[in-house]
């Protein structure tokens, strides 16, 4: 998430927001972000709600047992559907906020707009 | 003449074992160094080296180092050790297989509304349809920017724990 956080001006300059989701409380959440300087918000589903409908549940996924989400990233357009998902098999590899801005220049009609600043 | 102890193969072992071990019981706490053992797999391997190093000299020179036998079965020991820990960070870790029900390309996106870590209730589909405001700036979907939102990039983490 910290590649996400130094692309933000990447993503502002394309009017994308981006937001984190875990089952981290709202405590636990808000630690991480003054701890890795983080700016974009993290939204709690400290209640596994969100995760169950999106069927991202990485069961007993904790050190504890708990459930917890799996990692995913998406990319939502402004009617609500999907342009880009990734699902990562290997805890060790995430997506690189490169491929979502990626994405977001293919639905933006395949063309990079101009920022990066 | 008396035989030097040959204290590369028990550095070599220790700094291994450490190597390990500290994964677990430190560097794990910290995001970057848990997804990837950036500390721990240079340590290893230097462990390893030096264990290598000093087994290599208990063979070419037995008169001088001791260590051929114990050197050779905690080289071998070590190894192994260090395989296990390699295995579990990299193949251990697998990810279950993404489920049926997740939303995929061209599907719509099961709209919800969440809490921030302060607080702010978060609603998808009301950020979706408002004017945007840069990230970091507040919470998204409030205050007025120029141009409306072009979309939302959602990042599902495991959590930091």
């Amino acid at each position: 998430m910290r590649s996400f956080e130094k692309a933000l001006p990447d993503f502002d300059s394309r009017k994308i927001r981006v937001i984190a989701i875990s089952v981290d409380t709202l405590a636990e959440s808000e630690a991480l972000r003054q701890s890795q300087g983080y700016t974009f918000p993290i939204l709690s589903d400290a209640n596994d709600e969100v995760i169950k409908r999106w069927d991202l549940v990485h069961a007993h996924g904790r050190q504890d047992g708990a459930d917890i989400s799996r990692p995913a990233e998406y990319l939502i357009d402004p009617s609500g559907k999907v342009r880009w998902a990734n699902f990562t098999s290997e805890l060790t590899v995430r997506a690189r906020p490169q491929q979502a801005l990626a994405a977001v220049d293919a639905m933006n009609g395949g063309s990079p707009s101009k920022g990066g600043g | 003449m008396k035989k030097s102890w040959n204290g590369l193969i028990w550095i070599g072992v220790l700094v291994t074992v450490l190597g390990v071990v500290s994964y677990f019981t430190f560097f794990i706490n910290f995001p970057v160094l848990r997804d990837f053992p950036w500390v721990n797999l240079p340590m290893i391997a230097l462990g390893l080296l030096l264990l290598g190093v000093g087994v290599a000299r208990a063979f070419r020179q037995p008169q001088i180092y001791r260590g051929k036998i114990f050197g050779s079965v905690l080289g071998v020991l070590a190894v192994a050790f260090a395989g296990l820990f390699c295995w579990l960070i990299f193949f251990g870790a697998k990810m279950p297989p993404v489920g049926h029900g997740a939303p995929q390309a061209g599907q719509f996106a099961p709209d919800f509304t969440l809490p921030d870590s302060r607080n702010n209730s978060v609603n998808l589909a009301s950020v979706l349809s408002s004017p945007f405001t840069p990230n970091g700036a507040s919470a998204p979907g409030t205050g007025a920017a120029a141009g409306q939102t072009a979309g939302v990039v959602l990042i599902f983490y495991r959590g930091y724990w």
